[in-house]
């Protein structure tokens, strides 16, 4: 699925490892979901939300 | 962020641990029974005795999935797991239509643990092909 999660991070100049730390997940996950490789749960794509004060369909958006 | 999520080192801990009480007691069992020095119920519990640290290992792949909080190594683990099950239970129903067939000679059944085993790994290689790293 294709996301704007890296764009979003890099607007706040965090690494990869700085967004798994703040959502609590290895750097290894951010990286798959930057990647389309892996669909995070909707908890997870709640929390990726909230953290950047936007709602799911903004950062995973429906083309 | 360490390169082991919590539940991974717990996991690789008990692993250790397992491993190194199967060695024990695999070591104690045959040089047991090779010196004929047990007979009946005793042969029974040093027999079963090597194999339940690798129950145990099953039981700490269990315990691993149930604690494993990041979602997607879970799931990486998941589908490791499956493939070592596919892989395992595949090969063992081949050789079993050989064997009785009277194709191929008679093969120890825990051969199956190792079979298993070996799955992971390749399980493991079959996750980095499909998400392998990048970006």
């Amino acid at each position: 699925m294709k996301n704007r999660l890296k764009v979003l991070r890099a607007e706040r100049d965090w690494s990869q490892a700085d967004l798994a730390e703040r959502l609590d997940v290895s750097r290894q996950s951010v990286n798959a979901i930057e990647t389309g490789k892996y669909d995070p749960s909707l908890p997870l794509a709640f929390r990726i939300a909230r953290l950047f004060g936007l709602t799911v369909e903004d950062i995973f958006p429906q083309d | 962020m360490s390169r082991f999520t919590p539940a991974q080192r717990r996991y690789n801990r008990r692993v250790l641990w397992l491993s190194l009480v199967y060695a024990l007691l695999l070591f104690g069992a045959v040089y047991a029974f090779r010196r004929d020095l047990l007979a009946g119920p005793v042969a029974w519990a040093a027999a079963i005795l090597p194999a339940l640290p690798i129950v145990g290992i099953f039981a700490a792949i269990g315990l691993y999935l149930a604690e494993e909080q990041d979602e997607y190594v879970r799931m990486l683990m998941v589908r490791q797991t499956l493939w070592a099950s596919g892989f395992a239970l595949s090969l063992a129903t081949i050789w079993g239509f050989l064997e009785s067939f009277r194709l191929v000679g008679h093969v120890e059944s825990f051969y199956v643990a190792v079979l298993w085993f070996g799955g992971l790994g390749l399980g493991a290689c079959a996750n980095r092909l499909t998400f392998a790293r990048g970006g």
